[in-house]
């Protein structure tokens, strides 16, 4: 059962984020382009997303356990510190450049050209990097 | 209102859904850049096929929306240097802040994380900054 649900979110979230326009570099790039012609649509997005999210997260506050099967996600960590920070600056300058940020590259790639491939095909190494720079040993989940 | 806000709307309001349905059916958080890199260790585990039944619909649900629909307007804003460039900038950083705009931005502040928060404000405030750089400092 649980593969089928996580395809059948993967699907919504695929067509959400083509429908929304996140898929789109140039909409992207024109809602953080607040010195040029700015275009709000994102802002519509994360508002719709959010709408629907923090409901859901008082509903799993309730239960023990998912629907599924399989506990329910922890209390959210509270640590900041220099590689959440650093992390988040840089993910933003490649997002800034491209237009691109990672669920929107993946739902891309099946309708677009060579541009978005070597975009995710990059992203895949890059996320796996904090595991290499960490002595090569798989830091702890 | 403007058709594109609509859109824009109703996105996000499927976007929303599918991570409720991800947290109250399967108790996962939505977020590309864990499940990615949880595919990616190919260890083949139950919790494995979970991400790569979400990757793989992730991926082939906008074909078949595509087809049935209209294929939207993709258009990259580099050539294939740039964007692997910024490909890999995405990839390194959202590792190691351990989420990006769907972890951090949707999941996280949705529940009013103070991690999500912190991640959320220091990307949209540098993407801004390199998409005001970008247009109005280099390419003006």
């Amino acid at each position: 059962m649980r593969p089928f649900i996580a395809a059948a979110a993967g699907a919504l979230f695929g067509i959400g984020l083509v429908v929304s326009g996140m898929a789109n570099p140039m909409i992207v790039l024109g809602f953080f382009d607040v010195a040029g012609g700015w275009n709000p649509q994102l802002g519509f997005v994360m508002a719709g997303a959010l709408a629907v999210m923090a409901p859901a997260w008082r509903l799993a506050r309730g239960r023990a356990h998912a629907l599924a099967g399989g506990a329910m996600p922890g209390p959210a960590s509270g640590v900041i510190d220099a590689r959440l920070i650093g992390g988040s600056a840089v993910f933003g300058v490649g997002w800034g450049i491209t237009g691109l940020c990672p669920a929107p590259a993946l739902a891309a790639i099946g309708l677009t050209g060579a541009e978005f491939w070597t975009f995710a095909g990059a992203m895949a190494v890059g996320v796996m990097v904090p595991r290499l720079v960490a002595g090569g040993r798989p830091a702890a989940a | 209102m403007d058709p594109n806000w609509l859109d824009g709307l109703v996105g996000g309001l499927l976007i929303g859904a599918a991570a409720a349905l991800l947290l109250l059916g399967n108790g996962a958080i939505a977020g590309a850049t864990g499940i990615l890199r949880g595919f990616l260790k190919l260890d083949f585990g139950a919790r494995w096929l979970e991400r790569a039944g979400f990757v793989a619909a992730l991926i082939a649900a906008p074909v078949l929306y595509a087809d049935m629909v209209g294929r939207p307007t993709l258009e990259a804003p580099f050539g294939v240097a740039t964007m692997a460039a910024g490909g890999l900038i995405v990839g390194v950083g959202a590792g190691f802040a351990n989420g990006c705009t769907s972890g951090h931005g949707v999941c996280g502040l949705a529940r009013l994380s103070k991690r999500s928060i912190v991640a959320t404000l220091t990307f949209l405030t540098t993407t801004g900054v390199t998409v005001f750089v970008v247009r109005h400092v280099v390419g003006a």
